[in-house]
Formats: C-alpha cells, structure tokens, sequence
C-alpha cells in the first residue's frame, strides 16, 4: 500500500512538473494547452454527472455559457458602461488598465464559479427529478434555449456578439497573455482533479453510483438522492462556470450561439470525451479528452470542411462500438490491475456455456 | 414585449390560423416520431435533419424546373429509402440499446446530415416557390397563402391514408404486434428486423412530405434541423404515444404557441420560447409524476 502511495506521488508531481513546464517546453502550443485544460475540466465534471450518477446531461454547457458571458460583463461592468461597450463592438473606446483587467478577470471569475452554481441549485430541484432519456432531452433544450435567448439581450451584445476586453497593452512581454490564461486553466485542471478525485475516496461518490444503479432502491435506503443530485450538480456547475469564464477571455470574442452555449461544439465533446476515454473512472476523461484533443487538433486542418462530418461519423462509431470506451476496455483486458479479483473456474464456466 | 395582438382582433385570427395550418404540419413530424418511439424504442434527434433533407429534395426539384408541390410525392419515396439505408448502417445496432445511446447515436448523425446538407445545398436560406397565391378573409385583413392551406390538407390526407394503412395492411398490423411485445411477435413468425426497417422508413417518408411542404410554405436551412425535432419531441411527449387525435391536437397547440409567442416576444426570441416550453412541459409533467408517487405511497 505504501509502495503504491509513493508511485503515485511520483506520478502527479511528475505530471505538474510537465504541465508547469509545457507552456516553456511547446511555447508555440499555449493556446491549445489551454484549450486541452479546459477541455479535460469539462470532461472530468460532466463526468461526475454522465459517468457517476448515471445523469446523461447535455445541460452543463449552460454553465459554461453562463460563466463566459458574467465574466465578461463583470469584468468590464465593473468600470464601464456595459451596454456602450456592447453597442461600439469592435471599436475601442474604453481601455482597461493592468490593474483594472486583473481585477475585472478576478471577481469576474468569482462570479463566473458562484451564480451558475446558484442556478444549478434553483433550477435542480426541477430539472433533476426527471428521469432517464426525459433529463436527456430536457438538458438539451435548456442550452439551446439559453444560447437563444442570450442571442435576443441587447446589453450583452445580442447577436452581434460581446467583444471582451483585450489583454491590457502595457505588459510587453508578447509570451505573457498565452502564459497567464494557460496557468489559469492548469490551476483550475489542478483544482478540478483534486476535488474530483477527493469526491472519488468519499461516500459522496457512493451514493452517486447508487442512485445511477438503482435511484428508487437508493431512495428505499434513505438516502435522501434529490438532495446529492443537486449537490453533485452544483459542484459541475461551479467549474463548468470557471471554465467559461477562463475560455471567454482566451477567445476574446463572445457569440451567443457558436461560441458560449455552444451545444454543437463543446455541449457534445464533454460527453464524446467522457465517453471516449471511459464514463465513471477518474482517470477516463481526462485520457479520453487529451486523446480527443489531439486527434481533433491533428486531424481538423487535415479535413478542412469536412470536420463536422468527421466529428459526426467519430460520434456514432464511438457510441455504437465503443460505449465502454478506453478504460472500460482496458478493464475488460486486464481486470487485475483494477483490483478486480476473476474467479478463473467462474470464467471457464461461462465460456462453456456460450 | 409587445401586446399589440391583443388590441387588434384581426391579429389575433391571423395567428390562430397559422398557428393551426403550422400545427397540423408539426403533427405529422411528430406522428413519424411517436412511431418510431413506440415501435423501436428509440428517440431521433435527426428527426428534424430527415425533415429538412426531405424539403431539400422537393427544393431540387423545385430547380429542375418541376413544380414542388410534386415533391410531396416523390421526396417521401426517396426518403423511405433513406431512412431503411439509415436503419440498416447505423439504427439497428442502438435498438435494444440503453435510450441515451440512441440520443447519442443519432445526434451525430444530426451532425452529419447537416453538414452533408451544407455542402450540397448551401448555407443560404432556400424557399420553393409554389405560386398558388394567397387566399383573403375578412376585407383583406387577414392574409392566408394558399400553400399552408394545400400544406395541412395534404398532412391530413397522408396521416388518415397512414392510420388505414396500419390498421388494414399487414405491415401495419405486424408493425403494431412489434410495438406490443417484439418478442411474441418474432415468436409468432414476425420479422421483426425487417419491421423495424420499415418503420424507420415510413417514419422518414413522413419526415419526407413533411420537408416538402416546409419547402413551400416555410423557409430552409441546413441547420434548422433540430427545432424540428424538439417540436415533435413535445408532441409526442403531451399526446402520449400512439394517440394520434391528441398528436393533431397538440400540434395545433404548439403551433397557436408558437405564432402567439412571436407575436407578444418577437421573432428573435420564437426559437428560445420553443425550447423553453419544452423544459416547462417536461418540469411540469415531473411535478405531476411526483405527485401521483406520493400518492401510491
């Protein structure tokens, strides 16, 4: 046991060493090691819902939307007039200064984690009472709905879009915005896997996997599942949010429906990630995500045009043949090294029997 | 917010019939859905994206310089085929499956269509022009083209010469054996492979005339697949499966919803409040479940 703890121990610091390390080591990749952190945040939280507690959401990109646009509008409602930062667009006539922006992305941030956690919780009572396929579609509607109605508000750009502010022109160093918006999402990755995996050794997790076996025989247990379903989601919810926010100022340019609620792009790769990589496993989205990332990175510009297609063909093969996916598969291969004890005779038995 | 459509009665008659031509429309996507729901168990999200190939292909026709209004006809053909090809390459794997695989499954194929479609066709916003006029009522007040007119009529046409079909033929009673039990059905001889196929085929023929007429009365775009399925989902969730006079009636009821909530929100907002009104129908029918569990407590 103890030998194990020290593997471990080498393998995560091992692992922030290299991602302290990889914006210096592939300088010119900072954007996508940014997008790789968020993209695996995402993941690992629809994860908790999808994989742990049997919950399919479409819905968390609501979360994210949200985040993107109130850390944009804090950040720049904080010091100037909102709806005439809106209304000019593209052009400049208020400027940030350092100070200001870092404050701005700060308690925008701060906003961005808190109020979609709160609505997680309003809305969860509602939402989460429904069951199976119902809660499917239900979340589905939910962030197509939001990306709708946030494309019709005029004081956050409506369907022009909202400009957020640019990163503030005194800092010279050409290397510094790519720099801080990576360590903002590596910390926030940081943060995610330990709560995720805090939530992995506790009862917490427990009760999920009950409620996603058997909710009504859970319920019969007196577990109160209404209530750690709401919890469970509010915690998505809450890194959902910082991972918009994060995103929103990386980008630098927010549409309603192609780049916060985007349900088409992120709403479906949270869930083809977790799939892809293995639902319920700690370990399984943030593989399935890193894998996901570089062959979209390395594949998209190889099929320009035709990467929706592709997305779309990959989305069906990967469902139809390989719902378990990678970790479920390696677990099938080699149950051993998931401490899973195999009754050889059992084994024997049964492929007699086929 | 704009409650204009209050003070003006003539409005008001204007966005009920339109409402109720429109809706008679939805229902017969939605009628395609229940069926497929009821027969294979499966939800489609690429409802929609089947809706607006199938209006495509009466827009091609459209161009060929055949007047659209045949597309009715022939789009329906094409798409049956469509829809078994679909059947056989992708949807027979995800039929006993778990539900959100079959959500998935044909999400991406949503993806697919829509793209395919946008190379094909284009991102523009297509319309066939079927020149049948417009009908006036009450000293011109109220504008009605004759295509939603020809359009609803030719929905109830299909959907009663359907309900026959199901009834009379012996697809449509091996179709309805499958949908009570497909294990006695396959017990008593039924191949229930072959029906599943036909159900998916039939439910995309629908999909089929439904495209037509949108092509003539509404307008087309590669994306606007999936407010398609979303309203036929609705649907079928309010009428209930297999309850095709509370398919019609929802419908229309949907479509009154929609015409009225583009009145008083406006136009930008038509989609939104769809969706909107999907979650509240489906938090609504929770509250009520709940209610009736307490109950049998």
């Amino acid at each position: 046991m103890e030998k194990l703890k020290q593997k471990d121990l080498i393998l995560y610091s091992g692992l922030i060493i290299l991602g302290l390390a990889a914006p210096y080591l592939f300088s010119a990749f900072k954007v996508q090691l940014t997008y790789l952190c968020v993209l695996i945040v995402l993941a690992m939280t629809w994860n908790l819902q999808g994989g742990e507690m049997g919950y399919n959401t479409f819905g968390n990109i609501l979360f994210y939307g949200l985040g993107m646009y109130l850390t944009a509008s804090v950040q720049v409602g904080m010091f100037f007039p909102l709806a005439e930062w809106t209304e000019s667009g593209g052009e400049k006539t208020f400027v940030h200064t350092t100070a200001q922006y870092f404050q701005g992305i700060g308690v925008g941030l701060l906003v961005a984690a808190i109020i979609p956690t709160i609505i997680a919780g309003a809305i969860g009572y509602a939402i989460l009472g429904l069951r199976g396929h119902y809660f499917a579609i239900c979340t589905l509607g939910l962030g197509i709905a939001a990306g709708e109605i946030a494309g019709g508000i005029e004081i956050i750009g409506a369907g022009q879009g909202f400009t957020t502010p640019p990163f503030p022109a005194e800092i010279v160093d050409a290397e510094a915005r790519g720099k801080f918006f990576y360590f903002l999402s590596f910390a926030l990755l940081v943060g995610t896997f330990v709560f995720v995996k805090y939530i992995y050794g506790s009862r917490f997790r427990l009760i999920l996997n009950a409620i996603r076996d058997n909710e009504d025989k859970a319920e019969a247990m007196g577990i109160q599942t209404m209530k750690y379903k709401i919890v469970g989601w509010m915690c998505s919810a809450f890194f959902c949010g910082l991972a918009g926010g994060i995103m929103g100022g990386l980008i630098g340019y927010i549409d309603s429906t192609d780049v916060a609620f985007d349900g088409r792009e992120m709403g479906v790769f949270m869930v083809l990630m977790a799939i892809l990589g293995g639902k319920g496993t700690l370990w399984g989205p943030v593989i399935g995500a890193t894998l996901f990332h570089f062959f979209k990175e390395g594949l998209w510009t190889l099929i320009l045009g035709w990467q929706y297609v592709a997305l779309g063909v990959l989305i069906v093969v990967i469902v139809v043949y390989f719902p378990e996916g990678l970790m479920g598969w390696l677990r099938e291969k080699y149950p051993e090294r998931f401490g899973e004890v195999i009754d050889e005779k059992d084994r024997k038995a049964q492929v007699e029997l086929k | 917010m704009d409650f204009l459509i209050f003070k003006a009665p003539m409005l008001m008659v204007q966005a009920s019939l339109d409402g109720i031509l429109l809706g008679i429309l939805f229902a017969l996507i939605a009628y395609g859905m229940a069926l497929q729901w009821g027969v294979m168990n499966i939800i489609n999200i690429a409802q929609g994206d089947l809706v607006i190939l199938g209006g495509y292909i009466a827009y091609t026709i459209y161009l060929w310089g055949i007047h659209p209004a045949w597309g009715v006809i022939i789009s329906p053909i094409i798409m049956f085929f469509v829809g078994w090809g679909l059947y056989k390459l992708v949807i027979n794997k995800v039929v006993d499956r778990d539900l959100f695989i079959s959500i998935l499954a044909t999400f991406g194929i949503a993806i697919v269509f829509q793209q395919l479609m946008n190379f094909i066709f284009g991102a523009d916003v297509v319309v066939a022009q079927s020149e049948y006029g417009t009908t006036m009522l009450f000293d011109n007040s109220v504008t009605l083209p004759n295509s939603k007119i020809f359009s609803a009529f030719i929905s109830v046409l299909y959907a009663v010469a359907l309900v026959i079909y199901m009834k009379k033929s012996r697809l449509g009673r091996a179709i309805r054996a499958t949908a009570q039990n497909a294990r006695a059905a396959k017990i008593l001889g039924v191949d229930t492979e072959k029906v599943y196929a036909a159900t998916f085929g039939i439910n995309a023929a629908l999909c089929g005339i439904a495209g037509a007429l949108i092509s003539i009365t509404l307008t087309l775009h590669p994306y606007v697949g999936l407010p398609y399925t979303v309203r036929s989902f609705m649907i079928v969730i309010v009428a209930g499966l297999g309850n095709l006079p509370a398919v019609a009636v929802s419908g229309m009821g949907l479509g009154l919803f929609e015409e009225f909530a583009d009145y008083i929100l406006g136009t930008e907002f038509r989609i939104g409040a769809v969706f909107l009104l999907l979650v509240l129908i489906l938090v609504y029918r929770r509250f009520k479940l709940s209610r009736k569990r307490e109950y049998l407590k």
